[in-house]
C-alpha cells in the first residue's frame, strides 16, 4: 500500500491539537501547557517541510510534545538541582542515543521504543500516540527491543 | 476531546506566521458581497483568491503547489483584506499587492500581465486580449487562462467579455461577474 502523503499543515494541526493539549496538561499541568502547546506546534511546523510521508503523524507530534515537556522542565528547574541529576546536562540524551540505533526498526516498533525509553512515556500514552492501545504498545516496544538485541548479536 | 481555547489557537497561528515558517498563510473572508473568499499569501505575495466553497480541496491544491506548510492565519492577510474591502466599497480602483504567480505557466502569465492593464470600469474581449498577448488567434486559449486565473478580482478577468458584449463565462459564476462589472460601472 502506498504511504499516505503529507497533509496540509492546517489539517494536521486541526486533527491533533486537542489531543496534544490534553497530553501536555496531563504531563506538565494546566498552567505550563499553553506555552508548551505553542512550542510543540512551532517545532512541528519547522520540521514539517522535511517529512517524507504522512504516516504516524500522531506519534510524531506526541513525541515532539513529550520532548517539549522535558526541555521545559529543565529550563524551569534551578541549575543546582539539574547538576545532581545524572544525564540531565544534555538537552535530549535518550532520544539522541536512540534515534540512530533504532533506524532499522519497523516504524511502529521504532516509535514505541523511542517513546518508551527515550521519553519515558507510559504504555497507555504510547498506545494513544500510535492509534492502538496499551497492550499493543507494550508488544511493539518489546518486539523492537528483541529485534535490536538480535541485530546486535548478529553483528 | 479537549477543546483548544480560541485565544491559544489564535496565538499559535499568529506565532507560526510571524516565524516565517509557512509556505502559505490563508484566511477565508466570510462576508464579502460576492460570498466567501479564500485568500492566500506566500512569502512572495498573493498566491490565491478563490470562490471555492470547499476549502479542503483548496488546501490540498495549495500544499501541492507551494509546500505542505499551509495554515489559516489572519495577520499576514491584513493588507489583502483591507484592499479587497476598499474595492468592494467602491473606494479602490487598483490593487497594490505583490503577486506570486510562480505556479502559472509562461503563456498564462503573459496573458495575465496584459489583463492587469485593463483599467477599472473598462472591458475588453477575449480576441483583443489574445492579440495584445501576441497570439491573435488564441482567443479560446485566453478563455482557458481566464478560467484558471489563480487571482480573480485582483487580476480582473471579469473585465473580459465576448465580442458581442455578452458576459460569456466566469470561473466564479456569471452572477459574480455581473456584480463586479456593475460595481465598476462597466454595465448598468
Amino acid at each position: 500500500m502506498a504511504e499516505p502523503s503529507v497533509p496540509p499543515f492546517e489539517r494536521f494541526y486541526e486533527t491533533h491539537k486537542g489531543e496534544v493539549l490534553a497530553f501536555l496538561r496531563r504531563r506538565a499541568g494546566r498552567e505550563r501547557a499553553d506555552d508548551l502547546f505553542q512550542d510543540t506546534f512551532l517545532r512541528a511546523l519547522r520540521a514539517y517541510g522535511r517529512l517524507e510521508h504522512g504516516e504516524h503523524l500522531r506519534a510524531w507530534v506526541l513525541t515532539i510534545a513529550a520532548n517539549c515537556v522535558i526541555d521545559g522542565a529543565r529550563r524551569e528547574r534551578p541549575a543546582a538541582e539539574l547538576a545532581t541529576e545524572p544525564g540531565a546536562e544534555d538537552a535530549r540524551p535518550a532520544f539522541e542515543d536512540l534515534a540512530p540505533l533504532t533506524e532499522g526498526l519497523p516504524p511502529k516498533e521504532r516509535a514505541a521504543v523511542v517513546l518508551r525509553y527515550g521519553y519515558d512515556l507510559d504504555y497507555d500514552e504510547i498506545g494513544a500516540a500510535l492509534g492502538s492501545n496499551e497492550q499493543a504498545a507494550r508488544q511493539a516496544a518489546s518486539a523492537g527491543v528483541r529485534r535490536l538485541r538480535k541485530e546486535k548479536e548478529s553483528r | 476531546m479537549t477543546r483548544v481555547p480560541t485565544a491559544l489557537d489564535e496565538r499559535f497561528r499568529a506565532a507560526a506566521a510571524a516565524g516565517g515558517a509557512l509556505d502559505v498563510a490563508y484566511d477565508v473572508l466570510d462576508e464579502t458581497p460576492v460570498g466567501p473568499l479564500l485568500v492566500g499569501v506566500s512569502d512572495r505575495g498573493l498566491c490565491r483568491v478563490s470562490f471555492d466553497p470547499d476549502p479542503e480541496q483548496e488546501l490540498e491544491r495549495l500544499a501541492r503547489i507551494f509546500g505542505p506548510r499551509v495554515l489559516r492565519s489572519r495577520q499576514p492577510l491584513g493588507r489583502v483584506r483591507r484592499e479587497l474591502d476598499e474595492y468592494f466599497a467602491g473606494r479602490r480602483r487598483d490593487f497594490d499587492l505583490d503577486l506570486d504567480l510562480r505556479a502559472t505557466p509562461e503563456f498564462h502569465r503573459r496573458v495575465l500581465a496584459e489583463l492587469n492593464g485593463i483599467a477599472y470600469g473598462e472591458t475588453t474581449t477575449y480576441g483583443t486580449l489574445a492579440a495584445r498577448a501576441g497570439s491573435p488567434r488564441a482567443a479560446r486559449a485566453v478563455g482557458t487562462v481566464m478560467n484558471r486565473n489563480p487571482l480573480p478580482i485582483v487580476l480582473p478577468c471579469h473585465r473580459v467579455v465576448g465580442a458581442s458584449g455578452s458576459l460569456v463565462g466566469y470561473g466564479g459564476g456569471l452572477e459574480r461577474k455581473e456584480w463586479l462589472l456593475r460595481l465598476e460601472g462597466a454595465i448598468l
